[in-house]
């Protein structure tokens, strides 16, 4: 009876990229090649490398690469740090997939979708908007509202400009929070840049930030119409086990590593406000 | 039911210790403690052990696994080895029904195979109470310490050990020592349980009850301006979170030791300030926050999830234990009383 | 002498002497009052009580209460205003913004003790003159001496004087009194090194790690411990070797030299009863030995043996020479 859910697999390295000064997105694969598990998008895995310890990252690849998996991270504490100094064909732990990801299937078919993303926010995000590309008749207009500090903050920035904003019927919208030389984009924070643009309210919206920014962009939409039930959230707390045991990560009476991350913004209301 | 004589007691767990190991509560310097049983060892008459008995399922500390990395390979090692099978033989009622507690957590899906495998080569026999402490009240929980719960519940009344099999495991523990016990009545035990009953509902505790918790919305209770009060004094150890039978609330640490990593989980405690400390930030920063979501957890958050079930099984520990007189029942009372304007 | 103290309180609330009151509030039980800060009359009246078992020392609260507007009352026992005066001494709390009145302790009990008489189910514990006398659910009566149950701090008490307060309840101050408290470090002292290694491998080995013993140590008020740091590389909640076993206890005891007054909070709340005042009486023990008499929180702006120098200081050969003769 070896083996548990606490236990890791082993995943491998195989690409690095630099995304902004301190976001680098990591490529796994399962060391005989191929990805180390299946996911669906918004769910989330637990990395860990000895010495430095574990941590739970959103799965930044959408389901239906089937090559691999990847994560966006921002350097900010003793494991990511180390993450960001590794080399290619390092091995890593990791399992999981974590938490019940969001509704693509189910209450996302069909619809007009509207992403709203600050900063590392995007990583969670880029999971779903890549998958809702990749299954393009599924879905209606694709919207993404998306901000950081500076140009050099914006997460996949190649990938937005070069894929992105070429498809069809998907309209990105880029801010910064400052002007900055060589940017001719909008600047301001992210909830004025969504009132402003002012979106219809037939679209599901999902947003992902830092929780001041989810906060003051939920307030907006309301304010332009939307009902919270329209409107997706993800959270991030701390994390031990990833299975709703070890008693960390509770907002209430929910756990965010099994009951969520995903959230429907209306189930907040009913959550206290520890996040 | 069967009897044995307590005069033959020591026969008794002899042959139980010969093929397996044998957990009992012994009197020990700082109170009861449960100790493995040996000749000489003898059974303790306190009400309660000093700390629970969750730590044969949920120890203090416990590997989980070794990992090793060689240049850029990693290997991941399961250092288990397989247990033997072991009797706790003497838990009192609340202590058992702690256990049913944390089968809900670790048991759920996905099941915790570490403590999966300690609980299933358990057999838990109980010992009725006889001499509740006025901190008992775990008749609030729908618990009979009169008559436990467990694979084989005892009783000690007249010079005879009365045990009555309540589970498959607890028949063939029985049935194993079968040349050493006589039939018995079950009538002998009323008086005794009776007693004990009447002992509870009478102490300053035995009125208390949780259920009218249930009446108040979550976030009611959430917003509760009583949690300032109740939280100011608390100094923020993990006392009550130890000495609980219940709380489950665990950390995974590694220790380095030059060679490999190894991972170990520990107890953790919602008091600590590091229990939700992230690198960019805490989701709980003050003492209040954090002895709020302890209460929450046991009285409002763990009965939301798992049939209504209070996480707290009366056993008084914290009423004890706390350095500053803190505890469940006050916290309780304050929550009910009406809120002030 | 609840109701005097509760009397003076309400004088000193309505003279607008203090806008709030440092104190202790009624629990369940007699012996599980809660440290509680009073601000009116009517809670007062409601909840504030002394009695045999208000053993919490509340000086360490008054750093917090400090930092806050107004002015708070206090009432310190002998030990705590020990402690309160080194706080002063650390400039952990401000003086000017806590009114002392300084109370007499003959000695708190233990309700631990009360129950290793194998007393269960009490209903009521009544205290008279010398005497509790305990009544129990069994419809027992238990007449029990009270210093036969009083805490470790109070029966080895080494003061009764109030050293820091702006007034006195009873008007006068007690003194040093003569203590054996030395007693059980000599014995330690007298083991061999095995022997004493087996001594605290034994106790400490209880340990369950719930910092109860530094969450109430007046002397522990370090914003940020090292042993909850996580940068600190310290960092630990359960032993991972027995060597970080003794390591945290050892490392505490280290850090409190000099500034330990005592006070026997660590041994009261230790859940595990662990005897933990041994080990800063040792190094209460050697530093009186070493450097003369000294006793932390007596006296206003003092230094520390450890934190000061004199040229006739021991010099660090003392430790072998010590070790080396078995003591």
């Amino acid at each position: 009876m070896k083996n548990d859910v606490l236990m890791p697999l082993v995943g491998v390295v195989t690409d690095i990229r630099q995304d902004t000064p301190d976001v680098k997105t990591f490529r796994v694969n399962a060391p005989g090649g191929g990805k180390v598990f299946e996911h669906i998008p918004g769910q989330c895995a637990m990395l860990s490398v000895p010495g430095a310890g574990e941590g739970m990252f959103s799965i930044t690849s959408s389901p239906t690469n089937k090559a691999f998996m990847e994560f966006s991270i921002k350097k900010c504490g003793c494991l990511t740090s180390w993450l960001h100094q590794m080399e290619v064909g390092q091995e890593i732990g990791i399992r999981g997939p974590y938490g019940n990801g969001f509704p693509v299937d189910t209450a996302f078919k069909g619809k007009d979708m509207l992403f709203i993303a600050g900063g590392i926010g995007l990583a969670p995000l880029r999971s779903v908007i890549n998958y809702c590309r990749d299954k393009r008749a599924d879905y209606g207009e694709i919207d993404i509202v998306y901000g950081a500090r500076s140009m050099d903050d914006l997460v996949d920035y190649r990938e937005i400009i070069d894929e992105w904003m070429a498809d069809e019927g998907i309209h990105v919208h880029l801010t910064i929070d400052r002007p900055q030389e060589g940017w001719d984009g909008h600047v301001g924070f992210v909830p004025n840049y969504v009132k402003e643009l002012g979106f219809d309210t037939n679209k599901t919206a999902i947003i992902c930030g830092p929780p001041i920014m989810i906060k003051f962009t939920l307030a907006g939409l309301t304010e332009l119409g939307f009902d919270k039930t329209q409107v997706y959230t993800t959270m991030e707390l701390r994390m031990k086990c990833g299975v709703g045991k070890c008693g960390r990560c509770n907002i209430g009476d929910k756990y965010v590593c099994k009951d969520g991350p995903v959230f429907r913004c209306d189930q907040l209301d009913h959550m206290p406000d520890e996040y | 039911m069967k009897r044995i004589a307590l005069t033959s007691l020591d026969a008794l767990l002899a042959r139980i210790a010969e093929t397996q190991a044998l957990y009992v509560p012994v009197d020990a310097k700082g109170g009861a403690r449960f100790e493995q049983w040996e000749a000489g060892k003898v059974l303790s008459d306190a009400t309660n052990t000093a700390r629970s008995a969750k730590d044969f399922f949920f120890p203090q500390t416990e590997s989980l696994y070794d990992v090793k990395m060689t240049g850029k390979k990693l290997e991941i090692v399961d250092t288990r080895e397989d247990g033997e099978d072991f009797v706790i033989f003497g838990a009192r009622a609340c202590d058992v029904r702690s256990f049913s507690i944390l089968d809900s957590v670790f048991l759920a899906d996905p099941v915790d195979t570490y403590y999966k495998s300690r609980r299933d080569r358990a057999t838990v026999v109980s010992l009725a109470c006889t001499k509740p402490e006025e901190t008992c009240f775990c008749q609030a929980f729908g618990i009979d310490a009169a008559a436990p719960e467990g694979d084989v519940a005892a009783w000690k009344e007249e010079g005879y050990l009365y045990l009555k099999a309540q589970s498959e495991k607890g028949e063939r523990l029985l049935e194993a020592l079968s040349d050493l016990l006589e039939d018995a009545d079950e009538k002998a035990v009323e008086t005794q349980q009776m007693r004990t009953r009447w002992f509870l509902s009478a102490l300053p505790l035995g009125k208390v009850s949780f259920e009218g918790m249930k009446q108040t919305d979550l976030m009611d209770h959430f917003k509760n301006e009583k949690w300032k009060s109740l939280s100011e004094a608390c100094i923020g150890c993990g006392t009550c979170t130890f000495v609980c039978p219940t709380c489950q609330c665990y950390d995974v640490r590694e220790f380095d030791d030059g060679k490999k990593v190894r991972k170990f989980r520990c107890w953790d405690s919602c008091m600590y300030s590091d229990f939700t400390l992230m690198a960019h930030g805490n989701s709980r920063n003050s003492q209040l926050e954090r002895f709020r979501q302890r209460f929450m957890h046991k009285l409002v958050y763990h009965p939301n999830n798992h049939d209504g079930e209070f996480g707290c099984v009366g056993c008084g520990r914290c009423l004890q234990k706390c350095p500053i007189g803190m505890n469940i029942v006050k916290v309780e009372k304050a929550l009910e009383a009406p809120h002030e304007e | 002498m609840q109701d005097r103290m509760i009397a003076r309180a309400k004088e000193l609330l309505a003279d607008g002497t203090v806008d709030r009151v440092m104190g202790w509030k009624k629990g369940e039980f007699l012996y599980d009052a809660t440290p509680a800060v009073f601000y009116s009359a009517e809670e007062l009246d409601a909840g504030f009580v002394m009695n045999a078992f208000t053993a919490a020392n509340v000086s360490k609260y008054l750093i917090k209460e400090t930092k806050k507007e107004g002015k708070i009352l206090a009432f310190l026992k002998p030990c705590d205003s020990f402690s309160f005066r080194q706080l002063m001494n650390e400039h952990r709390v401000d003086r000017d913004k806590v009114y002392i009145v300084g109370i007499p302790s003959w000695g708190k009990a233990d309700m631990e003790k009360i129950r290793q008489k194998g007393i269960t189910g009490i209903t009521s514990i009544e205290e008279r003159e010398g005497d509790f006398v305990v009544n129990t659910i069994l419809r027992e009566t238990h007449v029990i001496k009270k210093y036969d149950v009083y805490l470790e701090k109070c029966k080895n008490c080494k003061s009764k004087e109030i050293v820091v307060y702006d007034e006195l309840l009873d008007g006068e101050n007690g003194a040093a009194v003569t203590n054996s408290r030395f007693d059980e470090v000599a014995k330690l002292e007298a083991m061999t090194p095995d022997e004493r290694f087996a001594f605290w491998q034994n106790e400490l080995s209880r340990c369950i790690r719930c910092n109860a013993c530094r969450n109430v140590c007046p002397a522990c008020t370090c914003e940020k411990c090292v042993f909850d740091n996580p940068k600190s590389g310290l960092e630990n909640k359960a032993a991972a070797t027995s060597f970080e076993e003794n390591m945290f206890h050892i490392i505490r005891a280290f850090h409190v030299a000099g500034r330990c007054t005592d006070c026997g909070e660590c041994s009261r709340v230790c859940p595990q009863h662990i005897p933990l005042h041994l080990l800063n009486r040792k190094f209460i023990k050697d530093m009186n030995e070493l450097y003369g008499d000294f006793q932390a929180g007596e006296a206003e702006q003092q230094r520390h043996p450890v934190t000061s120098y004199r040229t006739d200081d021991a010099e660090p050969g003392v430790i072998y020479t010590r070790g080396g003769t078995g003591k």
